[in-house]
């Protein structure tokens, strides 16, 4: 759907923009994450990342309760949900970021590594798909 | 430090909103974006599109200011240097990525909405960077 999609995506931008302008950080979910965990021993401050990562199912709750519903198709099996957390958990700390951090921040600027990171993330995205598709494991 | 909070939460309140009305927050739309051998689903491509506009327009005024608003100063990564941890992470995280339709923000976001099955994810998600942390430091 390409006018939500467009809107939701502007105020994606909106907010990194906000972080970028406002506190001089990248709005890189996973650094962010990893960060308000304590995982991470660099990065922001983590009233920053605390309150960044609070924010985010915030958002999505007061869409859900004053916009409309908000569609979520989850994979029935949780050993999806597990595996693919825990390599996405892995490789986004080894790589450096996500969507949000190398697709967005570092697409903006043109960030050679980030360039490279969202090619990389992106058909290894495509080809699992093509993949489980094949072996009969897509949902 | 209350204003950092303030700035942050706002921040970070708009960005799940976004993930909300354009339908990333949904795993089998950002899989069906993936899926180029199927009922292929370009939504994804219109999100990135509208997110990254507003962000290069940031990054052009940020080259021109000396400092942001409400920070001393601006704390941006390299963008130069290409390296193995980089491929090697990246790829693993679409691998990721693609098996469960999720990446972090739609997972952190959707615990205000599918609480059960995006917890399961985002538990998963900590460990494996938990994972990281120690096989990073075993071999540094």
């Amino acid at each position: 759907m390409p006018v939500p999609g467009l809107i939701g995506g502007l105020m994606i931008g909106f907010a990194a923009a906000i972080m970028l302008l406002g506190l001089g950080r990248i709005a890189g979910v996973s650094g962010l994450l990893a960060r308000a965990m304590r995982i991470s021993d660099s990065g922001p401050p983590l009233v920053i990342a605390g309150a960044f990562i609070l924010g985010l199912p915030l958002g999505a709750f007061l869409v859900a309760q004053f916009i409309g519903p908000v569609v979520t198709r989850y994979p029935e099996s949780s050993a999806l949900l597990i595996v693919g957390g825990l390599v996405v958990g892995f490789g986004t700390r080894l790589g450096s970021g996500c969507t949000s951090g190398h697709g967005v921040c570092g697409l903006s600027r043109l960030s050679k590594r980030s360039v490279v990171a969202t090619a990389c993330f992106m058909g290894s995205g495509f080809a699992t798909v093509a993949v489980m598709n094949a072996l009969g494991m897509g949902w | 430090m209350t204003r950092s909070f303030i700035i942050a939460l706002i921040a970070g309140t708009l960005f799940g909103a976004g993930l909300a009305v354009s339908g990333m927050a949904d795993p089998t739309r950002v899989r069906g974006f993936l899926d180029l051998g199927g009922q292929w689903d370009p939504t994804l491509a219109f999100v990135m599109a509208g997110a990254i506009f507003p962000m290069a327009v940031a990054w052009l005024i940020q080259r021109r200011i000396e400092a942001p608003m409400a920070a001393s100063q601006f704390a941006v990564p390299a963008t130069g240097k290409l390296d193995r941890p980089l491929i090697t992470g990246s790829i693993l995280f679409g691998i990721g990525w693609g098996i469960a339709g999720l990446c972090p923000g739609p997972a952190i976001a959707g615990l205000a909405l599918s609480p059960s099955a995006a917890l399961i994810f985002v538990v998963a998600m900590i460990v494996g960077m938990t994972v990281h942390r120690s096989f990073n430091r075993s071999t540094a």
